[in-house]
């Protein structure tokens, strides 16, 4: 690939195999000579590093900024907490207090206070770690447990994204704001589902989210069976495109339960993952 | 009353054909989808709405294009990438709704008081009538903020509900994740019930949610479903748990009439009297045990 593409692999609903797209495309990409980045953005829940097995050189705190008072200075003019629209910073009888987990670090406080009170201090929402797993360059972020905060980190691991390179993101489930920091800016959206009510509805969600952002998109269904047509029927009505179709294998699940990709355990999936691919860059 | 929350971690694992089945075991329930980024457990139980509200969980700023004067203050200020400057003779600026973290900054800088920042609608949200007693669901617009609210607005109405009606139980279908909506979600919940299978993401996830209950002080309850795809990551994800005290509510096998029952509408123990629904109804049964030997909150 001369130039750079980045696709996310979104989902809406959880466990449709978003994983297991990603990873086995990754695979296949590297096998067809490209280079490829792997940045799991799922960072609530972050498995891509069990199917990939990369080594983990690096490994770095990501913080977001908080406020941070000089009592000295501060007057009590409470301009903090009135600013404050994540109610992280009050005054109350001449104290100030923060609420750091409430605190979007948007810095309001700090730019308000008319006595230079306030500066500001990290506070660490998780890690990022880094390696490389074969010709598979691969990074991801883990978010503290206990942390509500997620997109700043998931903002970090996404701006790691190179040119150049095939930049592959495994989006977290849903469709709200972790999943649009994950796929913000990406050159093409492959939506995972499977043919089930709660797939395609959740699917339904999850093309209004990439239709909103403007972001080309298709469809991989998995657990395809050939006589259930419903997810066929779904696309047709909905004008999207079916890039790719897995079939409902229990070779499939086994390999996923031990850790491996199909693409490279299970006869018959390295040339669907090469079709896949192929798919993929004729479309984005 | 006892509040039940059904949280996995990994999506799919089958939280909301799971909690289906439990509302029909339990008779009369109230219910609350929490998964409002993704709600499904409408598929199923067929609601029929009896209010709509809008839900408003936080502020949005809006460029008033006749009193700008093109300074700039506002893309300075903003941290989010909110605030989009247009090149041209003179630069115009624009908010971003979607980078829009709603924290106001941009409209008090704004030295014209051209940035008009005004509470915005993230969704709506519903109580319905359902075959297994009432339901407090909703739906976050597309591209929103603000789950977590959304999400304890659900929980209160279920817990008014219950409270009015004398229910004895809340049965809520939480989202996947252990992040800002999970959070909201467990909070002071009497019990969490975990939903996982024999698999390395499932196992890696589990050890992360189970965590983060422990960190609420919510005790867990372990659902192994699909068991039988991997008896031995079953039995060593049973082990695991037990060491950690965490206890094991039952164990649910592989079956197509779970998507049997999903494809025409029904719960799984509705659909099928077969074996999976047979270990649906030991889980409930032992999860009533531990419930009502388990102390007051």
């Amino acid at each position: 690939m001369a130039s750079s593409l980045t696709v996310a692999v979104a989902s809406g609903k959880g466990g449709t195999g978003k994983t297991t797209v990603s990873a086995n495309l990754a695979r296949a990409a590297a096998e067809a000579g490209h280079d490829v980045f792997y940045l799991d953005c799922d960072v609530e829940e972050p498995n891509g590093h069990l199917f990939l097995k990369p080594y983990l050189g690096r490994r770095y705190p990501v913080h977001i900024p908080v406020p941070f008072i000089d009592m000295e200075k501060c007057i009590s003019c409470g301009a903090c907490g009135e600013i404050c629209q994540y109610s992280a910073i009050v005054c109350i009888n001449k104290h100030v207090l923060t609420f750091e987990k409430m605190c979007h670090g948007c810095g309001g406080c700090a730019l308000v206070c008319p006595t230079g009170a306030i500066s500001e201090k990290g506070r660490e929402i998780g890690v990022v770690e880094e390696g490389r797993a074969g010709r598979i360059a691969f990074l991801h972020g883990k978010l503290n447990v206990g942390e509500a905060m997620s997109p700043p980190l998931i903002k970090e691991v996404r701006s790691a994204g190179r040119h150049g390179t095939l930049n592959i993101i495994d989006a977290p489930p849903g469709t709200s704001c972790p999943v649009i920091a994950a796929v913000k800016g990406a050159g093409f959206v492959l939506l995972v589902t499977e043919p089930t009510p709660f797939g395609l509805n959740d699917l339904g969600l999850a093309v209004e989210m990439v239709r909103t952002l403007g972001i080309p998109h298709g469809v991989v269904v998995n657990r395809h069976d050939s006589e259930n047509s419903l997810a066929r029927d779904f696309c047709r009505a909905k004008g999207l495109k079916i890039l790719a179709e897995i079939p409902d294998d229990r070779r499939v699940a086994e390999a996923y339960s031990r850790g491996d990709l199909a693409f490279s355990s299970v006869p018959g999936y390295r040339e669907r993952f090469f079709a896949l691919l192929d798919a993929v860059e004729k479309e984005a | 009353m006892k509040e039940i929350v059904v949280i996995s971690g990994k999506g799919g694992t089958g939280k909301t054909s799971l909690v289906a089945s439990l509302a029909v075991l339990a008779g009369k329930v109230v219910l609350a989808d929490c998964d409002v980024d993704a709600a499904d457990l409408h598929l199923v139980l067929a609601p029929q709405v009896k209010s709509v509200s809008g839900f408003t969980g936080g502020k949005k700023a809006n460029i008033l294009a006749d009193r700008c004067n093109g300074c700039g203050k506002c893309f300075e200020v903003c941290r989010f990438g909110a605030v989009v400057r247009q090149e041209g003779r003179r630069p115009v600026y624009l908010i971003d709704p979607i980078a829009c973290e709603g924290c106001g900054v941009c409209s008090y800088f704004c030295p014209e008081k051209a940035v008009e920042f005004k509470p915005a609608l993230n969704g709506q949200w519903y109580i319905s009538d359902t075959r297994c007693g009432p339901m407090v669901h909703a739906r976050l617009g597309v591209a929103e903020e603000n789950s977590g609210k959304l999400v304890t607005l659900v929980r209160n109405q279920a817990r008014m509900i219950a409270e009015e009606e004398g229910l004895p139980y809340i049965i809520v279908d939480g989202p996947p994740g252990i992040g800002c909506p999970v959070i909201a979600t467990i909070t002071g919940a009497d019990a969490a019930l975990v939903v996982t299978e024999p698999t390395v993401s499932g196992e890696h996830d589990l050890a992360r949610v189970a965590e983060l209950a422990g960190h609420f002080k919510v005790p867990v309850y372990l659902c192994i479903n699909k068991y039988d795809i991997n008896p031995a990551m079953a039995k060593k994800m049973e082990e695991d748990a037990l060491s950690r005290g965490i206890r094991l509510a039952g164990k649910i096998r592989y079956d197509r009439s779970v998507t049997g029952a999903q494809l025409s509408g029904a719960a799984v123990v509705e659909f099928s009297g077969g074996p999976v629904a047979g270990d649906i109804r030991n889980m409930w049964k032992e999860l009533v045990k531990y419930l009502n030997t388990s102390e007051e909150r």
